[in-house]
This record gives C-alpha cells, sequence and structure tokens, in this order.
C-alpha cells in the first residue's frame, strides 16, 4: 500500500472509541497521534460494567441484528437516524468476535462458546460479558493492540495532554489542534489532515454522576464554540441504580437486573423494618407490576422515570430518595461469578453484602445521547473532523439501551478510522492554506490561558462547579419543568458571569490542576446551556426528555434533531429530520412485547 | 473476599478529621508536610477530603497555601490512577473510607504520601510510565492476522476464561512495585508484567507466541529477581494471584529451557 508519508491523523481520546480508531488507522499503514488527559488505559471506558450487545444467536432465540436494530430504534423512542443504527448491529458480532481474539475473557457457554445475558429494553439474551467489568476488559484489548502499535512506531501517545482548541483555516477546514501539557503547561500545535474527536460525555456538568472525572466534554464543548453542530445534547440518560456517595454516583450495572435482580419498595410508606423481615406480600415490585412484559428490565428512561415517581410519593426506602434491588433470592455462586466486581463495589462503599441484603440505590447522571452533529461516515460538519463514541449524537436517539454504548463505541471508533483516511487521501495540502495558521491558534490559546490566570476576584472556580451541578442536576435531568429551565439558564448566565471574576488559587503553574480546570468549568457552562435551552425548547416527552406539561411524544411537531450552534450570543437552535426510512414510528410501551 | 474492605461504621464520629500530606513542589524541590482539617461527615473517602480542601486549602496553622495536586478518575478502583500511600498503606485514594482509616488507626489523622518507587511529579502526583513500558517490553497483547472479520474466536472452556479474566483485571496501578522489595523504579520487570504474561499465555491465540513473552522475563531484570517476600499479592486490590502466576511462568520458562535444550 503506498501511504502519503505526509499523511496525518490525531486521535484526541483514549476510550474505546479513539483506542478502535488508533487501532484500524495504524493498522491501515497511516501515522496517529494520540491526545489523553490520562493514560489511555485509565479512560473512563473501564466503568462500564455490564456488557456489549450484538446479535449472535447463541440461545436459539431466533435473535437477528434486525432485532437488534428495531429494539434499540424503539428505546430510543425513534430519534435516531436509522442507517447508522442498522449498519452498527450487522457489525455487533464481528466486533464481539474480534474483541474474543485480542483475548477478552469472555464468559463462556458449556459448549465453550461466548455467552450471552439479557439486558434493558430486549427480550433477547444479547449481551457478552467478562464478569461485571466488560468495558474494562474490553478498553485494555485495545489498549494492548494500540501498545503494539505503539512499539512499531505506528502509534505516538501524548498522555497527559488536554485538548483545547482546533486549527482550523480561512475556509473553516480542520488542520489541526492545540493541545496543553497538563505538567508543564506547554501549549503545542499537532498538525493533521484529520482529526477524530472521541472523547466521551459531559456527566461532570452535573457535578456528580456515574461518570469519571475526566468527563467534563471540555473538547467536544470546544469544538462546537469554533463551529461545529451539537445535535440533541438536552437528551441525558440518568441511570435507575446508581449509589449516591459524597464524591460521585457509582454505577451499579443492569446487569444485577439482566441476571434477575428486582427492584420493590415496601407497600407500607415509611415502613421500616429490615427489608429480610418484610415478606413477599408487603412487597410491591412497582416495575414488574407496571411493565409485566419486560419487568425490571424495562429501558432505562422508563425505569428512572418510576423509581422517581414512587419516592416523590413517599415509598421510598425509609421515606428517603432510594429503594431496594433485590439479588438475594439468587444463589451466592452466581453472584460471584457473573456479577462479582460491581457486588465488591457496593460492598466497599455501603458496607452491606448484597448476596444477603438487599441494596439500596438511586437513579444518577449517566450517558449523553446528545453530541457533535455526525453524518452517516462519522463526519461532523467542519471538514476534516470526525467524531466517535459517547461525544458524538448518532445511534441511541432519545434514550440508550444498556450494553450498546460499548458496540456504538467500537463501532464508531472503526467507521471514522475509514472515514479519516479517505479523507486524507485526497485533502489538499496547501501551505498557502495553513501558513502560520497554528501558530496563531496557539497564541489564542496562550492568551486565553495568561487572562485565566491574571484574572483577580471574589469567585471560586469549585465553588461555581458545585452550583451548575446541583442546578442542573435538581433541574435538568429526570423531570423538567418549562420556568425551571429558564431559571436555570439565567443561572448558567450568571455563572459565566461569575467566572470572569475568578482568582486561580494555585501560585504554582507546575503541575497545577486549577488552570485545566477553569477551562474545562468555562466549557461546561457553554455546553450546559445548550443542554438546557435544548431542554426547554422541546415541548414534548421522548425517552430520557420528559416534561409533566407535555407528557406524550409529539411526532407532528419533534420528530426532529436538535441542532445548537455556537454564537456570542449563545446557542443558536434549528432542527432538521430524523432518518426513519427503515422503521416507521410506533408508539413505545413496554407493558406488553413489543408490537412490529 | 483478601483485599476487598468491606465499609464499616464509625459509632462516635470526631468532630473534625485531619489530612497530613506529604508534598513537593516541584521532581526537584525538597519535600515538606502540611496538615489540613476538615469537618467529618459520614460516608467521605479520602478523595472528598481533599477535594474539600482544594476548593479553600488553608492548613490547619491557619495559613492560605496551594492546593494538594493528585489524580484521580473513575473514583471506583478501577482505573488505577489514585493510587497513594495512605497511612502508610499504598492503595486506592477513591476507595479508602474516612470511617475504615480511622477504626484501623485509632486515630483521626490521616496521612497521605505519593507513591516512593515512581518519580514524583508534585505532592500526591506520580510518573507510573516505566510499567507500560514493562509491558512493552513483555509483548503483552494477542497477535492477531489483522483486526478485519475473521469469523469467530475459538473455543475456550468457561473455566479457563474464569482463570484468565482474574489476570485481566489488572489496572497497572503499582501496588505490587510499591510493597515489592527488590523493586527500586529500576527495570525489574514485576508482579504486574509478569501476571499479564501468564494472561496472554494461557489464551490459545496468545500461546502461539508465548516463548517470545517467556523470553523477555529471561536474563537480568527478569523473573528469577522475585524474592519471594510475597508482598505484592497482599497489597494488590484487584485480590490477582500474583504468586501464582509467578511460580507458574517461572515453571514453564524452566519447563522450556529443558525442552529447548533436548531439542538441540
Amino acid at each position: 500500500m503506498s501511504v502519503s508519508k505526509q499523511a496525518k491523523i490525531v486521535v484526541v481520546g483514549g476510550g474505546l472509541a479513539g483506542l478502535s480508531a488508533t487501532m484500524k488507522i495504524a493498522e491501515a499503514g497511516y501515522d496517529v497521534d494520540l491526545i489523553s488527559v490520562v493514560p489511555v488505559k485509565r479512560s473512563h471506558s473501564v466503568c462500564a460494567q455490564g456488557g456489549i450487545n450484538g446479535a449472535v444467536n447463541t440461545k436459539g432465540e431466533g435473535d437477528s441484528p434486525w432485532k437488534h436494530f428495531d429494539d434499540t430504534v424503539y428505546g430510543g423512542d425513534f430519534l435516531a437516524d436509522q442507517p447508522p443504527v442498522k449498519r452498527m448491529c450487522e457489525m455487533a458480532p464481528q466486533i464481539i468476535y474480534l474483541f474474543d481474539r485480542m483475548g477478552v475473557p469472555f464468559a463462556r457457554t458449556p459448549e465453550g462458546l461466548i455467552d450471552f445475558r439479557r439486558f434493558g429494553g430486549t427480550l433477547h439474551h444479547r449481551t457478552a460479558y467478562a464478569g461485571a467489568s466488560t468495558g474494562q476488559q474490553l478498553l485494555y484489548a485495545l489498549d494492548e493492540q494500540v501498545r503494539k502499535h505503539e512499539v512499531l512506531g505506528k502509534v505516538k501517545k501524548y498522555e497527559g495532554w488536554e485538548m483545547l482548541s482546533l486549527v482550523l483555516d480561512d475556509h473553516q477546514v480542520c488542520r489541526g489542534v492545540v493541545a496543553m501539557n497538563l505538567q508543564n503547561l506547554e501549549l503545542k500545535a499537532f498538525y493533521a489532515d484529520a482529526v477524530i474527536i472521541a472523547t466521551g460525555g459531559p456527566g461532570l456538568i452535573f457535578g456528580k454522576s456515574t461518570n469519571s472525572q475526566t468527563c467534563t466534554g471540555s473538547a467536544a464543548s470546544a469544538c462546537y464554540q469554533q463551529g461545529a453542530k451539537y445535535a440533541n445534547g438536552e437528551f441525558i440518560q440518568v441511570h435507575p441504580t446508581a449509589i449516591p456517595g459524597e464524591d460521585k454516583l457509582r454505577l451499579m450495572s443492569e446487569s444485577a437486573r439482566g441476571e434477575g435482580g428486582r427492584i420493590w419498595v415496601p407497600r407500607k410508606k415509611g415502613d421500616r423494618r429490615d427489608p429480610r423481615d418484610i415478606p413477599e406480600s408487603e412487597r410491591w415490585y412497582f416495575l414488574e407490576e407496571k411493565y409485566p412484559a419486560y419487568g425490571n428490565l424495562v429501558p432505562r428512561d422508563i425505569a428512572t422515570r418510576e423509581i422517581f415517581k414512587v419516592c416523590l410519593e413517599g415509598y421510598g426506602v425509609n421515606g428517603e430518595n432510594q429503594v431496594y434491588l433485590d439479588l438475594t433470592h439468587i444463589p451466592a455462586e452466581i453472584l460471584n461469578r457473573k456479577l462479582g466486581a460491581i457486588l465488591e463495589i457496593y460492598e466497599m462503599f455501603v458496607g452491606d453484602d448484597p448476596r444477603q441484603v438487599p441494596m439500596r440505590i438511586f437513579p444518577g447522571v449517566h450517558y449523553s445521547m446528545g453530541g457533535l452533529w455526525v453524518d452517516y461516515e462519522q463526519r461532523t460538519n467542519i471538514p476534516g473532523l470526525l467524531a466517535a463514541g459517547e461525544c458524538d449524537f448518532s445511534i441511541h436517539g432519545a434514550n440508550r439501551l444498556g450494553a450498546n454504548s460499548l458496540v456504538s463505541c467500537v463501532y464508531g471508533g472503526f467507521v471514522a478510522a475509514s472515514s479519516a483516511i479517505e479523507y486524507v487521501k485526497n485533502v489538499e495540502r496547501k501551505e498557502t492554506e495553513t501558513n502560520g495558521i497554528h501558530e496563531a491558534e496557539v497564541k489564542r490559546q496562550q492568551e486565553i490561558n495568561e487572562k485565566i490566570l491574571k484574572s483577580e476576584g471574589p469567585e471560586n472556580q469549585y465553588k461555581i462547579h458545585e452550583e451548575l451541578g446541583k442546578w442542573m442536576t435538581e433541574n435538568v435531568t429526570v423531570v423538567r419543568y418549562n420556568d425551571k429551565l429558564k431559571e436555570t439558564d439565567n443561572k448558567i448566565l450568571e455563572l459565566m458571569d461569575r467566572f470572569k471574576r475568578i482568582s486561580i488559587n494555585d501560585s504554582n503553574l507546575w503541575a497545577t490542576q486549577a488552570l485545566p480546570h477553569a477551562r474545562q468549568l468555562w466549557n461546561m457552562l457553554e455546553l450546559a446551556r445548550v443542554i438546557t435551552l435544548g431542554a426547554l425548547n422541546r415541548n414534548e416527552s421522548r425517552g430520557a426528555h420528559y416534561k409533566p406539561e407535555f407528557p406524550e411524544r409529539n411526532d407532528e411537531e419533534w420528530l426532529k434533531t436538535t441542532i445548537a450552534e455556537w454564537s456570542s450570543e449563545g446557542p443558536v437552535f434549528s432542527y432538521i429530520p430524523v432518518d426513519t426510512s427503515l422503521i416507521p414510528p410506533r408508539k413505545r410501551d413496554y407493558s406488553k412485547p413489543k408490537g412490529k | 473476599m483478601k483485599n476487598g474492605h468491606k465499609k464499616r461504621v464509625l459509632e462516635n464520629p470526631p468532630e473534625k478529621i485531619e489530612i497530613r500530606i506529604q508534598r513537593r513542589d516541584r521532581p526537584d524541590a525538597p519535600i515538606y508536610w502540611q496538615s489540613f482539617e476538615i469537618n467529618y461527615r459520614r460516608n467521605l473517602n479520602v478523595i472528598s477530603a481533599l477535594m474539600e480542601i482544594r476548593k479553600n486549602p488553608i492548613t490547619k496553622e491557619g495559613i492560605k497555601t496551594n492546593p494538594p495536586v493528585w489524580d484521580m478518575s473513575c473514583l471506583e478502583q478501577v482505573c488505577g490512577i489514585c493510587t497513594m500511600v495512605i497511612n502508610g498503606r499504598v492503595r486506592q485514594a477513591c476507595s479508602a473510607l474516612i470511617d475504615d482509616l480511622i477504626l484501623d488507626s485509632g486515630s483521626n489523622i490521616i496521612t497521605l504520601q505519593p507513591m516512593s518507587k515512581f518519580p514524583n511529579i508534585r505532592d500526591l502526583k506520580v510518573d507510573r510510565t516505566k510499567m507500560f513500558e514493562h509491558l512493552k517490553r513483555v509483548k503483552a497483547w494477542i497477535e492477531l492476522d489483522g483486526t478485519h472479520d475473521l469469523g469467530a474466536g475459538p473455543r475456550i472452556s468457561n473455566k479457563e476464561a474464569q482463570e484468565r479474566y482474574v489476570y485481566s483485571r489488572c489496572m497497572t496501578c503499582g501496588c505490587c512495585l510499591e510493597a515489592c522489595p527488590q523493586y527500586h523504579g529500576d527495570n525489574y520487570i514485576g508482579p504486574q508484567a509478569i501476571a499479564q504474561v501468564r494472561l496472554f499465555n494461557m489464551h490459545p491465540i496468545g500461546k502461539m507466541t508465548k516463548n517470545e513473552r517467556l523470553e523477555a522475563l529471561m536474563g537480568e531484570d527478569g523473573i528469577t529477581n522475585c524474592g519471594n517476600a510475597q508482598n505484592c499479592i497482599k497489597v494488590c486490590p484487584m485480590n490477582i494471584p500474583l504468586t501464582k502466576a509467578i511460580y507458574e511462568t517461572n515453571r514453564e520458562i524452566t519447563m522450556n529451557a529443558i525442552f529447548g535444550w533436548l531439542k538441540k
């Protein structure tokens, strides 16, 4: 293969999507600069627990990629453009096989085949898993393959570097990125013929979430502020089962319900008996009662709303915001083998043994369905800029099904890689186009840093972040009211104003975390407006977006994709049609098996 | 659970807790100590205590200072980044709960230090690049014909998959190296990389290149440097059977040497 020596692709982000893309590009013979805020092995993908979906039909249930496709589109309340979803579902079994060949220790059937378990929003066993830490094992498999390419000289890693901005030429074509070395604050322009953004979700906008501390959405926000379209930002998934904590909300995987875990509360409000002393007849298995077909495995948006509702009505355990997730009826041997990793997390942080005592859980912000707008080849509206993984808006529509994130990250990374390669084969590399633009962008970023470092005032960046998180969690998650959304946007504007009067409280700039956090915080504020105003505008209920004032899905007016474009006056919204060319939209109803 | 530290509840909590931090401004600067006092709250862990201090860093003596610097990411003990030495024991800060620490030590003073076997960047932050270099040395990956679609992988019994799963959980946190009396920040390959050799050499495809990995463990800085102190297994947060991996890999090397010699 003849590869132009000049061609260079930059991948930003070293989670599943970024490493999938990197591996494919390096394998095709191109050079990759891989930029990541943490050593890539420590990316947030490690937190994924339950598994990865693919219709391999090991159990002879008649499963097929088309059924996976239909479940995903139906689960997403028909907001996803359908062709890429279909392509992903068709590729999913191959992706699982590839990871198996790369050495992921998937659980096996007695015959030695890959085993599959149940997950939400489907009636099939479709989720391959490695214990209850599948994301960790998938990420490591990619990390290992990319390390091989690193040894071969095709990949150069910049770990401990944070992307600050894109380098755009006069025609708004992406020619690279500017990133900051988090040890010495050096700014460097990375020349690139194509850039793939794979920087994950923005959970930290909500303060405490199930996300890692790196999930600020900062890089995606920077792209948005430089002209990339941001789509469906208002669709934020709140996971039904998390453990509330001081520093974060720790995920309790959907696989707990996939393996038979049951959600319940005492039928009597404020019943303070030990859960083990409450007889079956006095327990309210509200999901099983309301949704006989799917039971505890209804999609996350529905489970979350129901848990919220029973707590709001006063049925929460001990009158608090918590419900039981009960595994005690399942033999300990099975639990240890299939769910060991998450049970250990619960024991470590709560203290009770979930094999003996029902777990107490509550919903927590988990995933952004929205993200950078991309076409079916993962290209953003900026030529030369692609996006993959949670930071792009595709696949999941208004609500993501469990175990679809891992497969969508890998799919997005693979498609972005081949799309970037196609692009760099043909891109013009005229010096006149790029003359001086990299230096100019470094200078611009340097000036922003200096302005923040010089800023003096009474405001504290961490307190601003805390307030943002509280407001967003309170008003822009499970239940949304227009007046509250409006107030929240005003609050964000106030926080943006106060941001200008922060003082960086670290006089030692070596390896300081204060300046990077301030940069992230501004980007979070910008994205918070996109999420909040997108929610304010959308007067209907669809998937994770629920307004009691507009409780129904309204296809006539709102079967469309939200597009936000940055302006100095705030986000400008427009709407584009959803591609429903393959499956006509129908009403979602999980109380009975899904209709055709 | 061996290293699983099931949370316990402190009956009579103190009003305040004191966090003593070993600090360093730059890699070449001297170390110094500072103490910070924060109000006790239920469910505090070391990370949330550090977050509290970072907001408004004032020492116990009332002197305004720079915020302590430390690494953190997942906060669920699965990314390994927040590893540090807490009350003298190497572990992850996210899963170090304040109640547990007070119950264990009987004191409301908690001491934080950076890992000592890796270059100290600043305060509690260290550079563990060396561990990833060791993974390169032992070729800790499966050699594939390519990542294109080649159909299903090999059949594997669930027992083998479970055995490999245990090794696949290593998060390269460095606890084993910190505790190892044979490792001094040098090139000794150490327990983590040996366990990864075991992981790949057990896989049906990985087996095909197992000799390359075994060879990387022979000679100077190799597996024979292990002094069998067994400290590694006591501190591994993932309960990886590191000593078993070392024993089995060593045996494999010996067998290989004998058969290799016979073949000659």
